[in-house]
């Protein structure tokens, strides 16, 4: 049907003006605009309150004055499989604010992992997660960082958001939690933690999908990411039948949130004072197995920060822990009708040392042989650096013109 | 690990010394030389031996690097642009060699370009922290890369040849 030019003018006009102010039909309208602010959170169990079944947390004795979690500000670094849905997570759980780094964008091939949808493709991913979020929860405070946090630039930009982006302005976060799918944006986390001595998680799924990892990091007291070479979950499978030809990495939505889980419920038990946190818990999703253990820093660490903050933990008075005492000194089942009985956990404490590679616990394996310190012969090479006579400028200059 | 010719190639490269990063602005300075003392031997071996293969310059604090690199496929060369920043925990970590003009065209990338390094290359490079550079992540990384990806890219025929 042929439209005058006027009459397709005035139809594109329409159309403009319905992007802007959806049409209120009926209530989808208001589904999606999603809900209000509210200002305080609400204990009251009625079907509106977002809140009710976290604060019923309180009254289940799990967790003391849980609306605490308003003050708390977190950075996650990574919105890739298990920094979205860690983000969503918390978002839900009513964090006082998230701080998101990454500099990828959303893609089709993202979609085999859980949170991002498909009409997000092409956004980048802290503008497609910040609009979801806060969809969910407008309570939630949130800020978003489109850049590679491993860039000397960026990496300034980083170090002032993490250290002065609290939920009081000027204070540093809570937490810093290292979503990202690469070791040199976790080193670049870990000399950052260290230097401005914040607590970290790190958290992983290996390449092939079925293992994960969470390591929790306070500087100075558990061991830095560069103290040891870094700490695996040991799969078992033959080197010979996995293939990795044509491929970098693979992925699953299962793994990925497993590990999110992990990774926010220890948040949460840190952040909330309850329960006890976990210094280091691998899963196996081959056996589902999960080894726990703790690893204490490497005096010979090459960060020196880190050393900076392993004597300043030293020098800290250790709190004493106070036993409770039972009251009641009878066993707490008289009898066992179906013999149950409690397993001790075996959860080995290592201390690495660069001379010698530190014992893991059952299941869990280092990387790669940690290197050697003292060696001056490479296995490799032998040449050594000629003497430096020339200035930084000639030798620009010498290879500008081969 | 690592195949003969590359051991040798290897050991012909100067070691490095100075332990410093990007954001150690004097130290850095002193390593800057050695890299570019250990890029311009590696350069000049490869002309001798008749496998030139690469050129990289870099901005003036040396932390953006970029520069080509070609590879010969039956007679003809085939040429990319390079380019990687210096990572603010190098030389701890090693640069993220990217060519992008070839992102999206394998699946032996990361984004951006960044090319998909073996499972050998990060525990030889943790192992020879501080001593390997540039060089020897050119020689150690990306050319290993280029001999895999480039031949298999001509033959599906998703990169053709380009008259210079």
């Amino acid at each position: 049907m042929p439209y005058a030019i006027d009459e397709l003018q005035e139809i594109i006009g329409n159309l403009r003006t319905e992007l802007v102010e959806p049409i209120d039909s009926g209530g989808v309208n208001n589904t999606r605009l999603g809900r209000d602010r509210v200002e305080r959170m609400s204990a009251e169990v009625v079907d509106s309150n977002p809140y009710s079944r976290l604060m019923a947390l309180q009254r289940m004795n799990i967790v003391k004055d849980y609306e605490r979690i308003r003050d708390k500000a977190v950075a996650i670094v990574g919105v890739g499989g298990v920094g979205s849905v860690t983000a969503d997570m918390l978002t839900r759980c009513g964090i006082g604010k998230l701080i998101l780094f990454d500099y990828d964008k959303v893609e089709l091939a993202n979609m085999n992992r859980l949170f991002f949808t498909p009409n997000q493709a092409g956004l980048s991913k802290v503008a497609a997660a910040g609009a979801t979020l806060n969809f969910i929860n407008p309570d939630v405070e949130i800020e978003m960082f489109n850049f590679n946090i491993t860039t000397v630039d960026n990496f300034d930009r980083f170090l002032n958001a993490i250290s002065q982006g609290g939920r009081i302005a000027g204070q540093p976060v809570d937490l810093v939690l290292s979503c990202v799918d690469n070791f040199e944006a976790r080193m670049a986390i870990n000399a950052a933690c260290n230097e401005r001595n914040l607590n970290w998680f790190e958290s992983g799924v290996s390449e092939n999908a079925v293992s994960g990892h969470i390591q929790f990091i306070r500087p100075g007291d558990t061991a830095c990411f560069a103290c040891a070479p870094p700490l695996v979950v040991a799969e078992n499978i033959d080197e010979k039948t996995l293939k990795k030809e044509g491929v970098c990495a693979a992925s699953l939505p299962t793994t990925m949130g497993i590990t999110a889980g992990f990774l926010v419920q220890n948040v949460l038990k840190y952040l909330l004072n309850f329960g006890e946190v976990s210094d280091y818990l691998g899963y196996n999703a081959l056996s589902d197995f999960f080894p726990k253990m703790t690893l204490k820093p490497n005096p010979q660490c090459d960060d020196s920060n880190c050393l900076v903050r392993q004597m300043e933990f030293q020098a800290k008075p250790k709190p004493v822990v106070v036993e409770e005492k039972a009251d009641n000194e009878e066993p707490l089942h008289a009898t066992n009708e179906w013999g149950i009985e409690l397993v001790a956990e075996n959860a080995p404490e290592i201390n690495p040392t660069s001379t010698e590679t530190p014992v893991v616990g059952e299941g869990l394996k280092l990387a790669y042989e940690a290197p050697e310190k003292s060696s001056e012969t490479s296995e490799e090479t032998v040449t050594t650096a000629p003497p430096d006579d020339a200035s930084l400028e000639d030798l620009m200059a010498q290879m500008k013109s081969m | 690990m690592v195949d003969d010719s590359t051991r040798k190639t290897l050991s012909n490269i100067p070691l490095l010394q100075i332990r410093a990063g990007p954001r150690e602005k004097d130290v850095w300075v002193q390593r800057l030389k050695e890299e570019y003392q250990a890029l311009i031997k590696y350069v000049e071996n490869n002309k001798q031996s008749g496998s030139d293969w690469f050129r990289l310059e870099s901005n003036k604090e040396g932390t953006k690097w970029f520069g080509k690199c070609w590879y010969m496929h039956n007679l003809l060369k085939y040429e990319f642009d390079v380019e990687f920043d210096i990572p603010v925990t190098y030389p701890t970590t090693a640069p993220e060699i990217a060519l992008p003009e070839l992102d999206g065209k394998t699946a032996k990338m990361y984004r951006g370009g960044k090319i998909c390094l073996t499972d050998h290359f990060k525990p030889l490079w943790a192992r020879n922290v501080p001593k390997f550079g540039i060089a020897h992540a050119m020689a150690l990384g990306l050319a290993p890369w280029l001999a895999v990806e480039i031949p298999d890219l001509i033959e599906k025929g998703i990169i053709t040849y380009k008259e210079k």
